[in-house]
């Protein structure tokens, strides 16, 4: 269990709640009805209803054993996040929060999103609950993701481009803030990651849980023991949080999280936010940021909407604290080459975000003996990247 | 005594938000200087941020300018260095928690009291967290200004009892900017503050022309105005301290 500290939301020295005075009781709201809801049986039960009969639970983890044999080393797992309805972890999450405000009496959700995976969970919950739906994306972002856009449209939602700052996820997210201190009575902020003020990272976490509680149980049932590594990708850390959480007291699974590093973390077009942050305030939670002397925020870049973000959850920064967790830098060219990889070996396009996990595993399997064992989360599918990635190879297609 | 209740004493004050550094430090001086000339009673000087939150579009856009123009925190506080040679009304800053923390809480405020700086207000640091900056607030004699909004409800008297400076109290929900109606039923919190506090309360968001600040000044102590003055600046870039001088004094006499 990680140092949470549930009434203050801090974990170790990073969280809090770095908001505006109009958005406090708004999350105080929240937290009660959390704390609430999380132990209320029926609740759970429709949860679990949701995720199963809707979300397509259990995800698979599925053995991938032309790619354990190329590369020679660990035996590789995949746990397919993919493979959920819209295609991506943020399922997880999103039925979560819909069912919470739902119960709460809210009627609108609202929501940033960067990729758009979380944009389009959102839409579908909302749409499939009956509650209106806005969500913010850089203008940026949309046009990287033009697919997403349509997809959340189609969904009933309204999807508006942010044009300030570097028109990205971050800017999305002081969109989405914004916007809730306009409206707060009727309207639930589904925050997509875990981060922000509390109680966001913890109940964000909580709902993304499912995914290392899974693997726990399938890997244990397939090798009779625990992986000797888990690794996923971290922009603001929620699949990532997802595949660590119940492994955290298990002390020889290494946690290893995987950061954009864009065009590289000695150049200022990168995401990693551990490799070259420092201690800030910003968002509503004290983490780690990428920012300037000044304390200005740093216009990070990476080939992947999904992992554009200054900063990193709480949590993710206290693990990196205590050394519990490790984080590493993929590049954008490592990240490509992973998805091309595992789409040629395995018949399986990851999303450009989870091509940055399995770059590092194919940097430390085959280092690693073959009783060893490794899981890696896919935590979104690639189909909604495949112009982009063409356009990085040279190619124009049209979408 | 706090230097800032002077700002309030036997007047209803009017207070001036500039972003500092838009267009550039020598206007914003030449503003500051023409705002106070006209009467304005306590000035409100914005260090850049970023990715300022709380902010509408407008002050996002001086925010913006600024940064673009090179300001930094160290500029701004050589800034006030220069203006505290005349210029007697307190001055409080306004600005994000990062700024103060990556500047280092200690330097930041210390530095804060040798350049003259009375107070400041951070629009992301609600009562839950001021502990992170008010020893060293405490320290230097710097005012941690609270803020209170219309969704404050049961919290305004917590907040009320260990304010420090004045209340800012924020007329809507939403971010800066200005507005063609003000719906709170501002009377209700202020009575509520009253009963919990003896420093004054201004209110600020969404105020722009004479009859608001009028209205607003009249159920509190004081009308804080930005984004209406930012939009002079916009408007009129080096040429504007003339202009925002002019409104400046509207509305003084408004209030």
């Amino acid at each position: 269990m990680s140092n949470n500290d549930s009434k203050t939301g801090r974990f170790g020295i990073h969280g809090g709640q770095y908001i505006p005075e109009t958005l406090m009781n708004a999350v105080i709201e929240l937290e009660e009805a959390y704390n609430h809801y999380k132990n209320d049986p029926e609740f759970n039960r429709e949860l679990t209803e949701l995720l199963n009969e809707y979300g397509g639970r259990p995800s698979r983890l599925y053995y991938a054993e032309k790619m354990t044999k190329d590369l020679g080393g660990a035996k590789i797992y995949l746990k397919r996040e993919d493979l959920n309805h819209t295609g991506a972890h943020k399922i997880n999450n999103v039925l979560g929060q819909a069912l919470l405000a739902k119960k709460m009496g809210k009627t609108r959700l609202i929501a940033e999103t960067g990729a758009g995976q979380h944009g389009v969970a959102t839409a579908t919950a909302a749409a499939l609950m009956g509650m209106e739906c806005v969500v913010f994306m850089g203008e940026e972002d949309t046009k990287r993701q033009a697919l997403n856009v349509y997809r959340m449209r189609l969904l009933g939602a309204e999807v508006i481009p942010v044009t300030t700052g570097t028109a990205t996820l971050k800017d999305a997210v002081s969109e989405a803030m914004r916007e809730w201190t306009k409206r707060i009575d009727d309207t639930h902020y589904c925050l997509g990651s875990v981060m922000g003020p509390h109680p966001f990272p913890t109940i964000v976490r909580d709902f993304q849980a499912v995914i290392s509680k899974e693997i726990k149980e399938q890997i244990l049932e397939k090798e009779g023991r625990l992986p000797d590594a888990v690794l996923a990708c971290v922009g603001g850390g929620s699949n990532a949080i997802g595949t660590f959480y119940n492994f955290i007291n298990d002390k020889d699974v290494r946690l290893i999280g995987c950061e954009a590093a864009g065009r590289g973390v000695d150049t200022y077009e990168t995401a990693a936010t551990v490799a070259t942050g420092k201690l800030g305030i910003f968002h509503g939670m004290k983490s780690y940021f990428c920012q300037d002397e000044y304390g200005q925020i740093a216009p990070v870049y990476s080939i992947s909407a999904g992992l554009d973000y200054p900063g990193i959850g709480p949590e993710h920064a206290y693990l990196h604290d205590i050394g519990r967790a490790e984080y590493v830098p993929v590049t954008d060219e490592e990240a490509v080459c992973a998805f091309e990889y595992l789409a040629k070996t395995e018949g399986i396009i990851p999303a450009i975000e989870s091509a940055h996990a399995v770059a590092h595993a194919l940097k430390i399997a085959p280092e690693m003996d073959k009783d060893k064992i490794i899981v890696i989360t896919i935590s979104g599918r690639g189909d909604k990247d495949c112009a982009a990635i063409a356009r990085y190879r040279g190619e124009d297609i049209n979408e | 005594m706090s230097n800032i209740k002077k700002a309030f004493e036997n007047k209803k004050a009017f207070i001036p938000f500039i972003t500092c550094g838009d267009p550039d430090l020598e206007t914003t001086a030449k503003i500051v200087r023409e705002a106070v000339a006209n009467g304005a009673s306590l000035v409100e000087l914005g260090i850049p941020f970023s990715d300022p939150t709380a902010e509408g579009p407008v002050i996002q856009g001086a925010n913006l300018r600024a940064l673009n123009g090179g300001v930094t925190t160290d500029k701004v506080f050589d800034l006030v260095r220069d203006l505290r040679k005349d210029v007697t009304v307190p001055m409080v800053f306004m600005t994000y928690a990062n700024v103060v923390f990556s500047y280092g809480s200690d330097r930041f405020f210390k530095t804060c009291s040798e350049v003259g700086i009375d107070g400041i207000i951070l629009p992301d640091l609600p009562f839950e967290e001021k502990e992170e900056f008010l020893n060293d607030c405490h320290k230097y004699g710097v005012d941690l200004i609270s803020l209170i909004a219309p969704t404050s409800k049961d919290r305004i008297a917590m907040i009320a009892k260990e304010a420090e400076g004045f209340i800012y109290l924020v007329s809507s929900l939403g971010v800066t900017g200005t507005r063609t109606e003000i719906n709170t039923d501002l009377e209700s919190i202020v009575k509520i503050i009253r009963e919990n506090s003896t420093v004054p309360c201004a209110i600020g968001f969404g105020i722009s022309t004479p009859e608001q600040a009028k209205k607003m000044a009249s159920v509190s102590d004081g009308a804080i105005v930005g984004s209406a003055i930012i939009k002079i600046m916009e408007k009129y870039g080096k040429e504007s301290p003339k202009y925002v001088g002019e409104y400046v004094k509207t509305m003084v006499d408004a209030i």
